[in-house]
């Protein structure tokens, strides 16, 4: 900002009584955020948003936290909503400071994340015309927001904002963009509040037909191997506690996909797991064999069906879904229901008790079957054969030293997938990914926005050390905001994921995924002088006997944030897995090593050799 | 097998890039395209061909009615609908063509709106199926070059697509 020894402007002009107040553009940006209830604003300022930045300086209703990346506050943004369930906001300014933002908002339109993003626009008047700074943001995020708005004209701004959040936080949630040209911000107009919501085009349907729900819940009660196939959803919608009512009233099992981890307790007897490509063997053999399942905002990815054609042969398909173009997109339903989850669980568990009349339907075939696959494979690891730290344990023991009230923020790759393989989730809110963009970076901000909204929770941001070094200038947010977070490095030194796959599709032809960020490397960067740079407390831990005492430090530093360098073995791998194109009938346990297993339940099949261990005895393809 | 599509839009800048980008991104081929405004103010029309199967067909249209500026679809079937495209083409036309061409402008109640010494310019409002068998009769003449509207479809009777809509205030 260019330092100017005059006053900011006045506040607000003299009205005459019960007319509108006049306001500046930029003051009723402020006004309108203040009005609407956000309390939180992650951003950074440039030419084109600099009169939004003023009156933000007066402000005492919002904590604006200047980041050191726009990419870093819209992850942040997303944090802070998933968290949360509150809208998270961020600021930028025109062309690159706005381009900066595209990736989260993708990422916040991929997850269906509740998102408002506010970028300064060039003079209307110079828009068009290569102007400096330009860059046509409302174009670009089309196709990667549920709506965006461009506004230029001052009277415009509260309505715009107000109907930007209304869209961002109902039905569906997901990002919208508010563009603003310099000179709507400049401009002085009437503050009318509330402002008319003119969306004629915008219906949501809240309250799903009466009819569908009967035949959904007659479906359930004739079912004999029946799935609650949970997504996202159930969190955005915070239908949780009446997850748990249907799910304990029918006795069905339920796997929750990674965007739904913590949306039923893993404590719990009818859990088996994340299903999909890294999914539990039970987890993915549950929906594989069913013949009913039932799908509560949850959206059947690739990630999760495998080849879509061969998912579930014999399943029938309830799909609830408040977006109907999810509904019988990939798979087609048998009973379609648009609605609210959270009430059509409440109308479903009403009409599942009148069609099984005082009975419950017996699964106890189904739940045999199920029972021995948990026996038989359960969720493991083999120790590392190098001597070096097996990153599941760290993440494991992060969970386990940690609990359940923590936020748990990771990054994308491997040690995703063991974050929500290894943690046990009790809560939702309780675990933040990028699910659907698979983002990398994500990690640290989102983890920085997370512990925005819950400063009283512990926030643990589990990251790689690809992601790292893609949004680690956010710690230095973090440290001069007073935002301890908790960050754990899984440190392989390798780009891991790629890795795997090369390891097993390309015969361990490591094409570019060496970082030398790790054992017996030069160590660029330096993961705990990194940290100590920052101000943050950097630890290093490189053997077991480290680990706990390094996570209980981490906990009981408060007073700035805290970065662990784990590490990890780079050999480790991801089990279990579903090879990306074929059924997920094919899942593999460990290296070469997949269940047999039958239509008839009888045969659930026996792994003859040890399945642990396997995953690193083998170094190459397994096709 | 092509459709036609009516959606009933708020008349909003960049709401025909939504509706083209959409169609792009999911990879659906839009035959042809008609926008215009309706008899209500802030309202447009935009009429859509498009040539997919009816199951993706439901699928763009869920995704249209996404958009939060789209206010309603409605597919229009040839039987219970009036379809018309307009055309203009420019046909060679010397002394020995003329009259044959102009009999089948007659036939096809088409008409010429230029002429000159080697040429004719002729339009033509039709159904497609119409203005397609035009454009062959005419072809053996030469045609020098053709500009062609999208299609625009009413339903028919007395039900309007406008009708229980909610009129944008702006």
């Amino acid at each position: 900002m260019p330092a100017s020894p005059s006053p900011a402007p006045a506040s607000s002009k003299t009205a005459a009584p019960d007319e509108p107040e006049l306001l500046s553009g930029a003051e009723a940006v402020v006004r309108t955020l203040e009005l609407i209830g956000v309390t939180d604003v992650f951003g950074l300022p440039g030419g084109a948003i600099l009169p939004v930045y003023d009156p933000l300086m007066d402000t005492d209703k919002i904590r604006h936290i200047l980041v050191r990346h726009e990419q870093g506050a819209g992850h942040a943004a997303e944090g802070y909503a998933s968290a949360s369930g509150r809208v998270g906001v961020a600021i930028a300014t025109s062309g690159p400071g706005a381009t900066n933002l595209v990736t989260a908002i993708a990422d916040a339109h991929m997850d269906s994340v509740p998102m408002l993003a506010i970028t300064g626009q060039v003079f209307s008047t110079l828009m068009g015309t290569d102007a400096f700074q330009e860059a046509d943001i409302v174009g670009i995020t089309m196709p990667i927001t549920k709506h965006s708005f461009l506004v230029k004209d001052a009277a415009e701004i509260p309505a715009t904002i107000a109907a930007a959040y209304h869209i961002a936080s109902t039905g569906r949630p997901g990002p919208v963009l508010v563009d603003i040209t310099k000179d709507a911000q400049q401009a002085t107009a009437p503050f009318v509040w509330p402002p008319q919501l003119d969306l004629p085009g915008y219906r949501p349907v809240t309250k799903a037909h009466g009819k569908q729900i009967v035949a959904a819940a007659q479906l359930i009660v004739e079912a004999k191997k029946p799935v609650l196939y949970v997504g996202g959803g159930i969190i955005r919608s915070k239908a949780s506690a009446e997850l748990l009512a249907l799910a304990e009233a029918t006795g069905a099992p339920v796997v929750t996909t990674l965007m739904a981890r913590g949306a039923f307790p893993d404590s719990h007897h009818q859990q088996l797991g994340m299903p999909g490509m890294h999914g539990t063997v039970p987890a993915v053999l549950a929906l594989q064999e069913s013949d009913l399942i039932v799908a509560l905002g949850a959206r059947f990815d690739d990630r999760v069906t495998g080849k879509a054609a061969l998912f579930a042969p014999k399943a029938k398909v309830v799909h609830v879904d408040i977006d109907p173009a999810e509904i019988s997109k990939i798979r087609i339903a048998d009973v379609p229901i648009v609605g609210d989850v959270r009430d059509v669980l409440v109308d479903l568990l009403s009409a599942f008790t009148d069609a099984a009349a005082g009975t419950k339907p017996d699964f106890s075939a189904w739940w045999k079957y199920l029972d021995d696959l948990r026996e038989e494979f359960p969720l493991g690891f083999a120790p590392t054969t190098d001597g070096l730290l097996s990153p599941q344990q760290v993440i494991q023991r992060i969970g386990e030293l940690t609990g359940p009230e923590a936020v748990y923020a990771a990054g994308v790759g491997q040690h995703q997938m063991w974050a929500a393989q290894f943690i046990k989730y009790e809560r939702p809110n309780s675990w933040l990914n990028s699910g659907g963009a698979g983002t990398m970076g994500y990690s640290v901000p989102a983890a920085m926005g997370a512990k925005v909204a819950e400063p009283d929770r512990v926030v643990w941001a589990i990251d790689g050390d690809g992601c790292f070094q893609m949004t680690n200038q956010e710690l230095a947010t973090c440290v001069i905001n007073n935002i301890p977070i908790k960050v754990a490095i899984i440190n392989n030194s390798s780009l891991g994921m790629v890795r795997q796959w090369q390891t097993l599709f390309y015969n361990g032809r490591y094409s570019n995924t060496d970082l030398n960020t790790g054992h017996q490397t030069m160590r660029v960067p330096d993961f705990v002088k990194l940290a100590e740079a920052y101000g943050a407390l950097g630890i290093r831990v490189e053997s077991e006997d480290q680990v706990d005492a390094a996570i209980q430090l981490a906990l009981e530093t408060n007073d700035r944030p805290v970065v662990i360098d784990f590490v990890v073995s780079a050999d480790a791998m991801v089990w279990p897995m579903v090879p990306q194109g074929v059924s997920n009938s094919y899942v593999q346990y460990a290296i070469d090593h997949s269940p047999t297993w039958d239509d008839d339940m009888a045969e659930t099949g026996r792994a003859e050799d040890t399945p642990r261990g396997a995953a690193h005895t083998v170094a190459g393809g397994n096709e | 097998m092509s459709h036609v599509l009516s959606l009933l839009v708020e008349d909003k800048p960049g709401l025909l890039t939504r509706v083209a980008g959409l169609f792009a991104r999911r990879g659906f081929n839009i035959e042809s395209l008609a926008v215009g405004h309706t008899e209500i103010p802030g309202l447009s029309r935009i009429t859509v061909v498009v040539d997919v199967e009816d199951l993706p067909l439901e699928q763009v249209t869920k995704q249209l009615n996404k958009l939060i500026n789209v206010i309603k679809i409605v597919e229009l079937e040839p039987a219970q609908s009036v379809q018309r495209e307009h055309l203009l083409v420019k046909v060679r036309a010397d002394n020995t063509s003329r009259s044959q061409i102009l009999e089948a402008v007659n036939l096809f109640r088409a008409k010429v709106v230029d002429v000159s010494t080697d040429a004719l310019v002729i339009e033509v409002t039709g159904d497609t199926a119409k203005t397609q068998a035009f454009l062959r009769v005419l072809e053996p003449f030469g045609i020098r070059e053709l500009a062609q509207s999208g299609l625009l479809a009413m339903g028919r009777g007395v039900k309007s697509i406008t009708e229980r809509v909610a009129v944008p205030k702006s």
